[in-house]
């Protein structure tokens, strides 16, 4: 048994905030710094993705159900290592960690992000695109003007719970060298050689941002649920 | 730089052992921490919804610290972490029969228990009151009444969610190639270090998950099928 030391998470603290969480510096690393771009970049593929899942053609709406079925059954490691590969061949040069990273998560969380646009459309009411479209409004201003804004409403709830997965899946991208706050961890500990103090921290640390993020969702699920 | 597609590196050499080898590993892997996940989840789900607080807090701490922590830094938590802290003779067993790989039934274990638990609670939850007043009223103890009334019920409610969240543990048993258990996408690495031939590699081990995962997800919808009570709303409705 060897007692614990404490002082080797104050001696790296800043080492493991600065770089490893907010991703400030040299190493172009930062849990927080992939996972806003991610989330921001994915809904928006994701809305096409939702929208097309809607679609009355099925030459758009085969497309991308099989996209989110696919993405649904395959592991995210998976695709990471698969952006790793493949996007250094396409594009025939180096690419940096975090630009792999970044792609992998925009992809993999779109397939899930598409499904929460679904729902959030699917919970607007139909007698409001009717009445849109007794008005004169055209297809597309009706879902810009009239549906998404209201579904939007309806799927803030779930795309904090999903912003909470992702900052969690984060985590993944230390496979492939990204300096991330578990990578940060991981090279602390080569170095100091005490596993259980550094990732016990790390996993407070997740905790903390994870656990305050949930209860915000849990505070706006009763504040937006209609009375 | 043009690629040459070689499919047949797949079916030569040992290639074919070791996917056969990781797909064994995987199902080994997610079985156990499945088991240990299902017990986890159900005792702690059910706690969380007795009368008596100190289980609730208990079973509440476990759900809201394991479940909001990465997979991964758990893995290397019970992998880098625990085992210094373990008596000797216990470490040096582990240390001889695959270390990695229980680490990675633990980590994986205990974190889905904690996702588990959630979706038994909201089985529970959905239950009307009712019936376990009707089943104290009847004379069953506060244990009687989970165990013959509510838990049956529950149970079967939760098919489509649990069968979701099982689908998210075999596809998180991926994470385990970070702590070196040789499991099916640690050997499709090992494929392309040894051939070189990375998309043939990557395409046969995405196959495999998503065959597995889409076989899974039929299987579990005959059985949601077969266990259906009828006369419930959800009785015979299918997964959408």
């Amino acid at each position: 048994m060897i007692a614990l030391d404490l002082g080797v998470v104050w001696r790296n603290l800043p080492f493991l905030l600065e770089q490893g969480f907010l991703g400030f510096g040299s190493f172009a690393g930062g849990t927080l710094r992939l996972a806003v771009p991610s989330i921001i970049l994915g809904f928006i593929l994701g809305i096409f993705i939702g929208i097309a899942r809607l679609a009355p053609a099925w030459w758009i709406r085969l497309p991308a159900t099989l996209y989110v079925e696919f993405f649904r059954g395959v592991p995210l490691v998976m695709v990471i290592l698969w952006m790793w590969l493949i996007i250094p061949m396409l594009l025939k040069t180096a690419i940096p960690e975090f630009g792999v990273a970044l792609a992998a998560f925009v992809i993999f969380e779109a397939a899930y992000l598409g499904e929460i646009v679904r729902a959030g459309i699917q919970s607007v009411p139909r007698g409001q695109v009717e009445a849109a479209t007794a008005l004169g409004l055209s297809g597309s201003q009706t879902m810009r003007a009239v549906v998404l804004p209201q579904a939007l409403k309806n799927m803030i709830p779930s795309l904090v719970t999903q912003f909470i997965v992702l900052f969690k899946d984060t985590s993944l991208a230390s496979i492939i060298g990204f300096m991330d706050l578990t990578k940060a961890a991981q090279v602390v500990n080569n170095r100091e050689i005490r596993p259980f103090e550094l990732y016990l921290f790390i996993a407070v640390v997740y905790w903390v941002c994870t656990y305050s993020m949930s209860r915000y969702a849990r505070y706006l699920e009763k504040r937006l649920s209609p009375a | 730089m043009k690629y040459k597609f070689d499919w047949s590196v797949l079916w030569t050499g040992e290639s074919g052992a070791w996917l056969l080898s990781g797909l064994i590993t995987t199902l080994e892997l997610s079985a156990l921490a499945w088991l240990l996940a299902v017990v986890l989840g159900v005792v702690s789900g059910a706690f969380r919804t007795v009368r008596f607080w100190p289980l609730r807090v208990l079973a509440t701490s476990y759900v809201e610290f394991f479940r909001n922590v990465p997979l991964l830094v758990w893995m290397f938590f019970w992998y880098f972490g625990v085992p210094p802290l373990l008596p000797e003779g216990v470490r040096e067993w582990l240390y001889g029969h695959g270390l990695e790989f229980w680490a990675g039934v633990f980590a994986l274990g205990i974190y889905s228990g904690a996702r588990f638990s959630e979706v038994l609670r909201s089985g529970i939850q959905a239950i009307p009151r009712t019936q376990i007043e009707a089943s104290v009223a009847s004379g069953l103890t506060t244990f009687q009444a989970y165990r013959y009334v509510i838990l049956p019920v529950a149970l079967r409610l939760i098919i489509p969610p649990a069968t979701s969240e099982s689908l998210n543990l075999l596809k998180n048993s991926s994470v385990a190639l970070t702590i070196s258990v040789a499991e099916l996408t640690f050997q499709t690495r090992q494929i392309e270090t040894y051939t070189a031939k990375a998309i043939e590699a990557f395409t046969a081990g995405t196959l495999i998950y998503l065959v597995l995962c889409v076989s899974l997800a039929s299987v579990m919808s005959w059985v949601e099928r077969r266990t259906a009570i009828p006369g419930l709303i959800t009785a015979g409705k299918r997964r959408p």
